[in-house]
């Protein structure tokens, strides 16, 4: 839906961006996991063939978790990287075990448009700044956890947490997404811990505080069970995109039908 | 025949995409080279000029690299394709890092996206990241076989606005009203990235892979 601005000099009064679908992929030593179901697809573990379906279905970008626990196993979402980078003319999002400048560099240089740092953002602010001022801000997304923090009857207050949500931080959500702006961040991917995997939408609220606390865009994530849910994640909770899961993984709902049902709802995607 | 397909390699950002989204729509037989070599550059049939980061690295880096004559000379005499930062470095100057001095082969200025609000009051979020519509404002060949008004994915906080608005064959409206595409002679320039815009993006480095300039 075109959005009004004020006239001022050389500006137009429309702006026609479209509001993304990312789906997101869980990698394991090289292999997708969570079980992506496609039918007609020959091998639903390999990342390149998934990551192909989506961009054949219309994703606006793809993301990848690695979520490799061994060491030993690290390098190979490098590979996963090459290889997807070299079919796939989309943008890519690598998140998971970014740590050091030298990781971001080795996603960058397999391919990997953007990168996502989450934990080492919260142990070691700096890493950010130097990242981004190292590759330029439109590679680095920062991913926040947020957890609800007040309780009944309080104003709303989210906190970072780290260790899949199991660990406190102290960090105010909305402090910490405008500092890690003001670092350079491009970018910052929204996961509500409470919403994670409960299927029943967006921590709207959560996502509509952060979105307009900042400057840079935010991809809402965390508890997408049906497509009415991402409508209501660019539309209530103000998301520049909208990251799902499992939704499109087990083939639910293929992205061409999430973009029509936003598309008839007016909101404005890429056909 | 063979065709040889030079990608500019100044050490500002990683240039794998670009260079397998070429090689993707190449012919058999076409050579597809990343190089910072003014001599390579200046023997290959066609010039692919990319860049990302900030203004002021990308002109010390064109520097560093000895590259100014080299893409002033290619830019005037071959099928030459600036993408993102390839396109703003044309133009005279910047509006980033407090100002800064470009390759200035376009006149005109690099400005950035305004602090402004919708009507309700949202601020318009900047870097424009993600997929807007290039309305296709003049005819060229490397627009063939592309819809007008087909999506392509920006990602910039800077715009270019050439005095000249005859060299504009692309316009995006993000706020402001700016070129994403501007062309002359054997020049074609993006702000977006081809690369990364899937179909619409390949069609586009395909014709200018064929595109008898």
């Amino acid at each position: 839906m075109p959005v009004e601005y004020p006239l001022c000099t050389k500006i137009r009064n429309k702006i026609m961006l479209a509001k993304r679908i990312i789906p997101c992929l869980d990698v394991d030593a090289g292999r997708v996991v969570k079980g992506v179901k496609f039918v007609e697809i020959r091998d639903a573990g390999d990342p390149v063939e998934v990551a192909r379906r989506y961009n054949e279905e219309g994703a606006d970008e793809i993301t990848f978790l690695d979520i490799t626990a061994s060491s030993d196993d690290r390098e190979t979402i490098v590979h996963v990287v090459e290889r997807v980078a070299s079919e796939v003319f989309i943008p890519l999002t690598v998140g998971g075990g970014i740590r050091k400048v030298d990781d971001v560099r080795r996603m960058l240089n397999a391919g990997a448009d953007k990168v996502a740092i989450n934990t080492a953002a919260v142990f070691n602010p700096e890493f950010v700044k130097e990242a981004t001022s190292r590759f330029g801000s439109q590679c680095i997304v920062v991913a926040i956890d947020a957890k609800k923090v007040s309780g009944e009857g309080e104003p709303l207050r989210w906190e970072i947490f780290t260790h899949g949500g199991r660990k406190p931080t102290g960090l105010d959500a909305i402090e910490w997404a405008q500092r890690m702006t003001e670092y350079g961040a491009g970018e910052i991917l929204l996961t509500s811990m409470d919403r994670d995997g409960t299927k029943i939408g967006f921590d709207l609220d959560l996502t509509r505080a952060i979105s307009e606390a900042v400057t840079i865009p935010v991809i809402a994530s965390g508890g997408v069970g049906n497509l009415q849910h991402l409508v209501d994640g660019v539309v209530q909770g103000k998301a520049d995109a909208v990251l799902a899961a499992s939704i499109f993984h087990f083939a639910e709902y293929s992205i061409g039908e999430a973009k029509r049902f936003m598309a008839d709802r007016g909101v404005e995607v890429r056909l | 025949m063979a065709r040889s397909i030079v990608v500019v390699d100044y050490g500002m950002g990683n240039l794998r995409s670009v260079s397998k989204a070429i090689e993707h729509v190449c012919a058999a037989g076409d050579q597809v080279m990343v190089t910072d070599d003014p001599q390579r550059i200046a023997d290959a049939d066609r010039i692919v000029f990319p860049g990302q980061g900030a203004a002021r690295d990308c002109m010390a880096a064109l520097s560093d690299h000895h590259l100014n004559r080299a893409i002033l000379d290619t830019a005037r005499d071959k099928p030459f394709l600036g993408i993102c930062m390839g396109l703003q470095v044309l133009m005279e100057f910047s509006e980033e890092n407090d100002g800064t001095p470009l390759l200035g082969l376009f006149p005109g200025q690099v400005r950035r996206f305004p602090d402004t609000s919708d009507a309700n009051g949202n601020r318009l979020k900047v870097p424009h990241m993600g997929w807007s519509e290039v309305e296709q404002t003049r005819e060229h060949a490397l627009w063939e076989g592309i819809d007008d008004n087909a999506r392509f994915y920006f990602v910039h906080s800077y715009f270019v606005d050439p005095t000249d608005s005859t060299l504009t064959v692309g316009a995006t409206d993000y706020a402001a009203r700016f070129t994403a595409a501007l062309a002359r002679g054997n020049l074609f320039a993006v702000q977006f990235h081809p690369e990364k815009s899937a179909d619409a993006g390949l069609r586009l480095l395909r014709n200018f892979v064929e595109w008898q300039a």
